[in-house]
Formats: structure tokens, C-alpha cells, sequence
């Protein structure tokens, strides 16, 4: 039963990143909680490839691994590049589009 | 001489002439006249030498077929572009491009005052290029081609003073009317592939000989080639656009107006001789157009005080003179084309002098303002007389030989045909030949004869009238002579209709209802009643300044018997509401939906618009959402 432990604790962290998305305005700490999401959702990969004996989920996580810091590299640049414009790291400033 | 080589200069040296002078633009200005001239000129030389080539060949090798390239070829379908060398279109080619020169010459001086003489050259080029195209086509396609060409160059050179807006009207009108005839030769086109599945002439005639093409067929095609060819020989209904054509400047009058393109209608019905002859309905109809053409002409010739005018209306009533002839079938064919070549003469000199009598009177054309110009202008009054008793039919002039022929073949009875149609056609033709005599008279007298009535000082402006430069008066004078010995030289022992018969066939002779030479002197009568009426009124009587209103016969007369109006009534108006309602339609109803549609679209946009504030959050918040709802969707039935 301590696999469902892992499940509890993945859901756990994933709420509470999606909690961070939702509810903090700075973007870099919008950008942790995402991360927090996309480990929490590797956490639940793992565990559920150390349920079935296979190794798909691992390797799931691995690809996840590499897109997060594909997207850490992206998404940081254009929080730095919008601060430097703005003077301002607030999501909610960045409201452009709606013209 | 090899005819392979030399029949395709006869186009492409004009049509070079005529590309050199229209790139170069003005730097062809000193001596693009001269160069226009050169190019008609040798074309001239060479149909000369091709005269030569086809004299020296038995009367039954003299047609020959010159193969210039393949052109369409598309399955069952091939055509390829080639010239006809033969009789008659070398008739042609010879009539084009002789008279085409002396009109070339003459422009030289008559358009040496215009800032764009060299673009008139240019025209006239590509003018004398398209009809030789036209003549010398050996397929109904590059026939289409030339014909298409001598419209355009028409339409330009009708409003080659187009910054007169009447003028560019004028121009515009005759292309219009022009286009409804070339809807009919399109037609017939049409018919032709279909029935045939060849539009070359020698196909064409062999598929009627073969038995391909049903009568009513024939008669479709034949009623088709009909109406393209009232559209531009300006024969009813579709004469309207000749008076108007008159805005060109005189030379045009001259060349395109009187001697060659408008005589294209029955070039195109005696090279249709096989399709008419299979089709006795549609030769009637070609007949009956001629008669009423003749007529009308004449009428309209009676009443038109602007020189131009009046000389148009004669041209429209001397082509129905040929349209009838062709209509008469083989009996007519070779006489539609002598009177053709001699009409090309005579009536191109007087074009010609009118041009003259312009240029001595500051571009007055109204004739109740001219008389008494023959001690001012001998050469011009002499060649314009002699002009005058060769459309007259006074032997032994041109249009003597000519017209009587035409006379007499239409007192003819047609094969298989009631006796009344000769007597008809031949009295509407005598008649004509009166009422011709009548107003080529008032023409002569108004302008040559009686007293000064010009415009004064008072009025404006007095004009000096004088004799025109020696480059006028030459071609003036060798169109006189063509106008005085052409058409006994050329009759001389049947020689220009034996040269034809190749063409028009070999016909046996006819006796006419009437002897010979009683419809000679009653023809002769009719002329002399004619012209001794008109010497009444308009020489020996003083003629008024301003018209007097006339008669209800002479004022419709002078409106070109209503045929403005009743075309503006009967097709340009109704034409005009229904492009009114179409528009109507077409903004209310298809516009409407399609804009209707975009209002939606936007309509419906700008509602959703309102759920994008443009807040990240709210935008990951109703991802969050959509993924529970699509959880709770998906697990939910497995609980």
C-alpha cells in the first residue's frame, strides 16, 4: 500500500502547484508552481511504472525532464525580457492581447 | 517568283512597318509617314508581282494555298494558319493596298498639320495588315483574326481625334455595332466546327459537296455569316455606326469607311458562295438586306447636308447594291466584286476630294456653306465630277460597267424562284440607281456650283479657299482616272469575271424579264431624271444657308430615318434597365447575403470576444476546469 502513499503526495504537490499558477501574480513564482505540477505529475509516472514492472512511465519522465527545462529556458527568457520592458514580473500586467 | 515566299510579306511588311512606328513612339516622328508609305507600298509591289505569278498560270492552278504554320492542334481538331492566294482575294490584296498607298500619300500632306501623324500611320499599318489578314486567310479562324484586326483599327482611327468626346462616342459606337456582327461570324464559327470539324474553306465547301451539313444547317450558318457581315459592311439593321464613323479624319473615311473594310461583308458572303448556295432561304434574306440597304442609304444620302455624311450614306447604299448582287448568287458573285473594286475607286477619290474641299474651307463639312469652289479648286472639282458620273452609272465610267451589270443580273430570275422577285429586286435596284444619281447631283452642285454661300467674317471666320499640295492632288487624280477607265478596262472582253470564275464559278449566261437594253436606257432615264431634278433645285436655285425644315420624308431623312432612335428604344434602353435591375439584384440579393453573412460572423466574434481579458491566470484557471470536468466526464462512469 505505500504506492498509494506516492499517488497521495504527487496529487498533493500537483494542487498545490496548480494553486500557485492560479493564485500568485509574480511569474516567477507562477513559473515554480508550474515546475512543482510538471515534478508532481513525474512523481505519479514513476510510481505508476513501479506498479506495472515496466519501465514506460520512467521513461515518460525522463521526456518530461527535458521538456521542463526546455520550457524553464523559454519561459525565463521572456519573464526577464518582459521586466525589462515593463518593470514589472506581475502576470497580471501582461494583458496585451486584449486590446 | 515563288508565291510560298512572297504571299507572307504582303503581311508582315505593314505589320512590321507598323510595330516599328508604335515602339519607337516619337522618335520615329520625321519619318514614320514616309515609312508607313514605303510599307504600303511594297506591300502593293508585291501583290503586283503575285498579279504576274497567277496571270502566268492556267486560269485552274491559280489558286494556291500557302502554308504558314501549325497553329491548333488539339485532338480530332487541327488547324493550321495558312494564306489563300487566288483570284479573289489577290483582287483584294491589289484594291488594298493601291488605293491603301495613294491614301498613305495623300495623309502625308492632309495630316502634316497633326502633332500625331505618325501614330496615324502606325494605324494605318496595322489597318492594311488586318485586311490583307482578312483576304488572304485560307480558314475561317485567321479570316476571325483579320476581321477582328480591321475593327480595331477602325476603332482607333475613328476616334483618333479622341480628346473630342463625340468623336471617341462615334468610336465607340461602331466597335459596339461592329461586335454584334462578329457575335454572328462567332456563331457561325461555332456551327461550322461542329457540323464540319474543320473551319478551313476548303473543308467547309468539301463537307457541304460531301452532304454533311442538313439545309436548315446551312441556312443558320448563312443567317449568322449574314449578320456579321451587315455589322461591317453596315448594312441594315446595323447601319447606324457609318454615319458616325465619319468623326475619323478623311483619309480613314476614305480607305476604311469607303473603299475596303466596310466592303468585308461581301467578301465574306462570296467566300461563302458553298454555305449560300445550299441555303436558298438565307440568299434570300442576303438579297432583301441588300434592297432595303439600298434604299435606305439613298434616302438617308438625300437629306445629309455634312459632305461626309452624305458621301457615308452613298457608301451604305452602294455595298447594298453588293450585298444584293452576292445575295443573287453565282449569277451576282463576280459583279458584287466589280462593282466592289470600281466603287473602291470612285468612291475613294471623292472621300478624297470632300478631304480637299475641308482642308480649302478650314474643316467645314456642312454644304449648305460651300458653292461655287469650282473656280477656287479645279483639280479637285474635275476628279470629284469625274468621281461623280462614274457612281452615277454614265457610260462609259467605272460605275457604269458595274452597276448596270448589277441591274441587270437582278432582273434575273433566280433558279427555281418566282418570276416576281426579279421584278422586284430589279426595280428596287433601278430605282436606287435613280435616287443615287439625285443625291450625288445635290452633293455635287451644293459644294462645286451655284453661289458663295460661305461662312463669313461676321460669323466667325471666312475661309480662302485654294487648290490642295501636289501629294493631294496626285492620288486624287489617279483615283479619277481609276474612276473614268478602270471598269472598261477591267470588262473588256469578260476578262474580270473570267479571271474571278475560279472562285465564283462559271456561270451560263441569263436572259433577264427585260431585254438588255431596255433596262440599259430605262436605267439611264431614271439617272437622268434624277440629275436634272437635283440641278433644278440645287444649282439653277439659290440654296438656303440654314436647312429649311422639309418635308416629314426628309426630316426622319436627316435622323438617319429614326434607326438612333429606334435602336436607343428597342435595345439601348431596355438593355440599360436591365443592366439597372441586374446591378439591383446583385447589390441587394447576392451582396446582400455575403455581407449579411460577414455582420454574423463579426456579430458573433465581438461576443466572444468579451470572455478574453487577457489575464493569464483566468486563462490556466479555465484549462484547470476544462481538464476536471473532462476527468470527471471520463472516470465518471466508471465509479
Amino acid at each position: 500500500m505505500t504506492l498509494t502513499n506516492y499517488l497521495v503526495l504527487s496529487g498533493i504537490l500537483f494542487s498545490i502547484g496548480a494553486a500557485t499558477v492560479l493564485l500568485r501574480r509574480n511569474a516567477i513564482i507562477v513559473f515554480m508552481g508550474v515546475e512543482l505540477m510538471l515534478n508532481a505529475t513525474n512523481l505519479a509516472l514513476v510510481t505508476f511504472s513501479r506498479l506495472h514492472g515496466d519501465l514506460t512511465g520512467q521513461v515518460m519522465a525522463f521526456f518530461v525532464m527535458v521538456v521542463a527545462a526546455a520550457e524553464v529556458v523559454v519561459g525565463l527568457a521572456i519573464i526577464v525580457s518582459i521586466f525589462r520592458t515593463r518593470k514589472s514580473a506581475s502576470v497580471d500586467d501582461i494583458n496585451l492581447l486584449k486590446s | 517568283m515563288d508565291v510560298n515566299s512572297l504571299a507572307p510579306l504582303l503581311v508582315a511588311v505593314p505589320l512590321a512597318s507598323a510595330a516599328v512606328l508604335l515602339l519607337l513612339g516619337r522618335r520615329s516622328d520625321r519619318w514614320g509617314h514616309w515609312l508607313g508609305l514605303l510599307a504600303s507600298t511594297a506591300a502593293f509591289v508585291v501583290g503586283a508581282l503575285l498579279l504576274v505569278e497567277l496571270l502566268g498560270r492556267p486560269a485552274d492552278d491559280r489558286s494556291i494555298r500557302v502554308h504558314l504554320f501549325d497553329w491548333i492542334s488539339a485532338g480530332r481538331f487541327d488547324l493550321s494558319a495558312g494564306l489563300l492566294v487566288d483570284p479573289l482575294s489577290l483582287t483584294f490584296v491589289l484594291l488594298v493596298t493601291f488605293v491603301g498607298s495613294l491614301i498613305h500619300l495623300y495623309s502625308v500632306a492632309y495630316m502634316a498639320h497633326d502633332a500625331a501623324r505618325r501614330r496615324f500611320f502606325a494605324y494605318l499599318n496595322l489597318f492594311i495588315a488586318a485586311m490583307l489578314i482578312l483576304v488572304l486567310a485560307d480558314s475561317y479562324l485567321l479570316l476571325f483574326v483579320g476581321w477582328e484586326g480591321v475593327g480595331l483599327a477602325s476603332y482607333l482611327l475613328i476616334g483618333f481625334w479622341n480628346h473630342h468626346t463625340p468623336y471617341a462616342v462615334a468610336a465607340k459606337k461602331a466597335f459596339v455595332a461592329n461586335r454584334i456582327g462578329d457575335i454572328g461570324l462567332l456563331v457561325a464559327l461555332m456551327l461550322m466546327f461542329a457540323t464540319f470539324g474543320s473551319l478551313d474553306f476548303a473543308s467547309v465547301s468539301a463537307g457541304i459537296d460531301g452532304g454533311l451539313a442538313s439545309t436548315a444547317t446551312l441556312t443558320a450558318m448563312g443567317l449568322m455569316l449574314l449578320l456579321a457581315a451587315c455589322g461591317k459592311s453596315a448594312q441594315f439593321p446595323l447601319q447606324s455606326w457609318l454615319g458616325d464613323a465619319m468623326a475619323g479624319p478623311t483619309p480613314v473615311s476614305a480607305l476604311i469607311h469607303a473603299a475596303t473594310m466596310v466592303t468585308a461583308g461581301v467578301y465574306l458572303i462570296v467566300r461563302s458562295a458553298p454555305v449560300f448556295e445550299g441555303a436558298p432561304t438565307a440568299q434570300l434574306v442576303v438579297t432583301i438586306v441588300g434592297a432595303i440597304t439600298l434604299v435606305f442609304g439613298a434616302i438617308v444620302g438625300c437629306a445629309k447636308d455634312d459632305i461626309k455624311k452624305a458621301l457615308a450614306a452613298s457608301t451604305m447604299s452602294q455595298i447594298g447594291y453588293m450585298v444584293l448582287a452576292a445575295g443573287l448568287g453565282p449569277v451576282g458573285y463576280a459583279f458584287a466584286i466589280f462593282h466592289l473594286v470600281t466603287h473602291g475607286f470612285f468612291k475613294a477619290g471623292m472621300f478624297l476630294g470632300a478631304g480637299s474641299v475641308m482642308h480649302g474651307m478650314d474643316d467645314q463639312t456642312d454644304m449648305r456653306r460651300f458653292g461655287a469652289l469650282r473656280k477656287y479648286m479645279v483639280v479637285t472639282w474635275v476628279t470629284f465630277g469625274l468621281g461623280w458620273l462614274a457612281i452615277l452609272g454614265v457610260p462609259p465610267f467605272s460605275g457604269f460597267w458595274s452597276k448596270d451589270k448589277i441591274i441587270e443580273s437582278a432582273f434575273v430570275v433566280p433558279e427555281g424562284a418566282g418570276e416576281w422577285r426579279a421584278w422586284l429586286f430589279g426595280a428596287v435596284a433601278l430605282i436606287g440607281a435613280g435616287i443615287t444619281a439625285f443625291y450625288m447631283s445635290r452633293l455635287f452642285f451644293m459644294t462645286f456650283h451655284g453661289k458663295k454661300r460661305w461662312t463669313t467674317d461676321a460669323e466667325g471666320h471666312e475661309p480662302h479657299p485654294h487648290e490642295s499640295p501636289a501629294l493631294m492632288t496626285i492620288p486624287m487624280i489617279v483615283l479619277a482616272i481609276g474612276s473614268v477607265g478602270l471598269g472598261f478596262v477591267l470588262q473588256l472582253g469578260g476578262g474580270f469575271t473570267t479571271w474571278l470564275e475560279p472562285v465564283t464559278g462559271h456561270v451560263e449566261h441569263h436572259e433577264p424579264v427585260l431585254p438588255v437594253l431596255v433596262i440599259q436606257v430605262v436605267t439611264l432615264l431614271a439617272v437622268a431624271v434624277g440629275l436634272v431634278l437635283a440641278w433644278r433645285q440645287y444649282a439653277s436655285l439659290p440654296v438656303p444657308e440654314t436647312a429649311p425644315e422639309g418635308s416629314a420624308l426628309t426630316r426622319a431623312a436627316r435622323v438617319d430615318l429614326y434607326q438612333d432612335a429606334v435602336n436607343d428604344a428597342v435595345l439601348v434602353e431596355p438593355g440599360q434597365h436591365l443592366t439597372r435591375s441586374l446591378v439591383y439584384g446583385d447589390r441587394t440579393a447576392v451582396d446582400g447575403t455575403f455581407t449579411g453573412l460577414g455582420r454574423l460572423t463579426v456579430g458573433i466574434g465581438e461576443l466572444v470576444r468579451r470572455m478574453q481579458t487577457g489575464y493569464a491566470r483566468q486563462y490556466a484557471a479555465t484549462m484547470l476546469l476544462g481538464l476536471v470536468v473532462l476527468a470527471v466526464v471520463v472516470l465518471a462512469p466508471r465509479i
